[in-house]
């Protein structure tokens, strides 16, 4: 039988949902809470879809228990569909229960780790479930040397580096990457998606220059390249490497 | 206020220990009144290396659980009165080592000595966290050769985000790189990287250079600290170092390879 390509279309839509932020793990409080408040708003509660967030709990919290609160929020008539936020390990459980692991969205994430103390301001939330759009306006410069075993992560911008990038090194950024000291650690740029985001270095001898996913490693790059000034980009899903002007 | 200095690598074998006994006496020669606390507990060898290893009693972890006084536990060198050891535990958990304890402790010999040097054990664990986490100042032993590099670097970018001063958003740690057991031949005939080499990897710097030598294996065995061999290269380095560290002008030696005289060649000098 042939197939009806008119049967459904699939399209991105944006919806905006309740959201519970979770500020304790103690359950027992949040039912008594809920209970207040479902005694205030009855009806707004009934058959409401509801996006759970864990991004307001302390970095050690204790883990989530998501069947517990699932059962619970189901029990009073409220659909829970989604989490946000959390930790593998709690992603992991809330997908058991049935639940859907929810991107970041536009709200930008407070980085957990930045082993540098630099980090852009996170902008005050947006309302969820809008596409992914990343809003330029925190660029991070990190002026002192970054080493193996350490993370910068520019959050919903351009990361910018003056100083050396040891191997074992890490740069990401949702935006560009420039680095101007010898670079020869890793470096990913647009990693929340973005394929225009490009890497600029003064002295290529990166471990690995990733952009969107893309990726090249240290020896697919033209051996004329090394220790060179060049910058990255994407062209149809290809990685480029070319020279910058002198 | 003592200046606290961590002697520290993240790789095992660069010569942590021999540099902190050096220093430790160098300091103390120069007559500061000098402490040197080992960290690593479960493989205590500063004891050794000092030649004092008869005479502990107490150690560092009978101090910060209370079992005995810092008094007790601090062994006084025997050739310089200047200089004190503090022993770790041969037989206790490195867990012992709480960073309240070590506060603690670190904070009573400061009111007594001018400088304290913690030996740090290899690693990137508890106990080497602990030997960084209160320091001032830095000393990185690196061996001119690839692997002892990176774990420099790595226990560099540890100094920077996770000792007091970092957490504290005081100034950071002053680093400072130590290349020991550099061998000038080899490096000539590319077997080993040069000073320069290992100076543009880590962007820091230069305290010193050791040469490989003999003297450290017979100084080590003998409990002698190698800076008393003021005839060896490595005992005359040492004590550059200690001069470059109390901010004298001192230019670096033993970087180039000997040329032999005609006669050292003929009399096999």
């Amino acid at each position: 039988m042939a197939t009806n390509p008119h049967a459904f279309d699939l399209k991105a839509d944006s919806f905006s949902f309740p959201t519970l932020y979770l500020l304790s793990t103690d359950l027992d409080a949040v039912e008594a809470l809920l209970e207040q408040r479902l005694e205030q708003a009855p009806d707004f509660f009934r058959n409401a879809p509801l996006v759970i967030d864990l991004s307001r709990l302390d970095t050690n919290h204790q883990m989530v228990e998501f069947p517990l609160l699932v059962g619970m929020l189901r029990g009073r008539g409220i659909i829970p569909i989604g989490l946000r936020g959390g930790t593998p390990e709690e992603q992991h459980s809330a997908t058991l229960t049935e639940l859907a692991i929810l991107g970041e969205g536009a709200r930008p994430k407070r980085t957990r780790s930045a082993p540098t103390a630099v980090e852009g301001a996170p902008p005050e939330a947006t309302a969820a479930g809008e596409a992914e759009s990343t809003p330029a306006s925190s660029t991070v410069v990190v002026t002192r040397p970054v080493r193996s075993g350490q993370r910068v992560y520019a959050a919903g911008g351009d990361l910018v580096v003056l100083a050396p990038v040891s191997s074992g090194a890490e740069l990401m950024a949702d935006g560009h990457i420039h680095t101007y000291s010898a670079l020869r650690g890793r470096v990913l740029a647009g990693v929340k998606g973005d394929r225009s985001a490009r890497v600029f270095c003064s002295s290529l001898q990166a471990e690995l220059v990733s952009i969107a996913g893309r990726y090249m490693l240290i020896d697919d790059y033209p051996p004329k390249m090394v220790g060179q000034s060049v910058h990255f980009y994407l062209e149809r899903d290809h990685l480029y490497i070319q020279p910058l002007p002198a | 206020m003592a200046k606290i200095i961590v002697i520290t690598s993240g790789k095992g074998g660069v010569g942590k220990t021999t540099t902190a006994a050096a220093i430790g006496m160098g300091l103390a020669l120069r007559g500061n009144r000098t402490v040197v606390i080992d960290f690593d507990v479960g493989l205590r060898n500063l004891d050794l290396i000092m030649g004092c290893e008869r005479r502990v009693v107490y150690d560092f972890i009978n101090v910060i659980n209370g079992e005995a006084k810092l008094k007790q536990a601090l062994i006084r060198d025997k050739r310089c009165e200047d200089l004190y050891i503090l022993p770790a535990s041969q037989t206790k958990e490195k867990e012992a080592l709480t960073k309240e304890g070590v506060g603690t402790v670190i904070q009573e010999l400061s009111e007594h000595f001018d400088y304290i040097l913690c030996d740090s054990p290899a690693g990137i664990e508890h106990g080497a966290y602990m030997a960084m986490y209160y320091a001032d100042d830095a000393v990185v032993v690196t061996n001119p050769e690839v692997s002892s590099v990176r774990d420099s670097d790595r226990m560099l970018g540890i100094l920077a985000s996770k000792s007091r001063r970092a957490e504290n958003e005081q100034d950071p740690v002053r680093e400072y790189l130590l290349l020991t057991r550099y061998n000038p031949q080899r490096v000539q005939n590319g077997e080993m990287l040069s000073v320069n080499d290992v100076q543009e990897i880590l962007a820091l710097d230069l305290l010193g250079v050791i040469p490989e030598s003999e003297a450290v294996l017979n100084a080590s065995n003998s409990g002698t600290p190698v800076i008393l061999n003021q005839q060896s290269e490595a005992g005359q380095a040492y004590m550059d170092i200690v001069a470059r560290y109390l901010g004298e002008e001192v230019p670096h030696r033993f970087l180039e390879v000997n040329k032999k005289g005609l006669l050292n060649r003929l009399f096999g000098g």
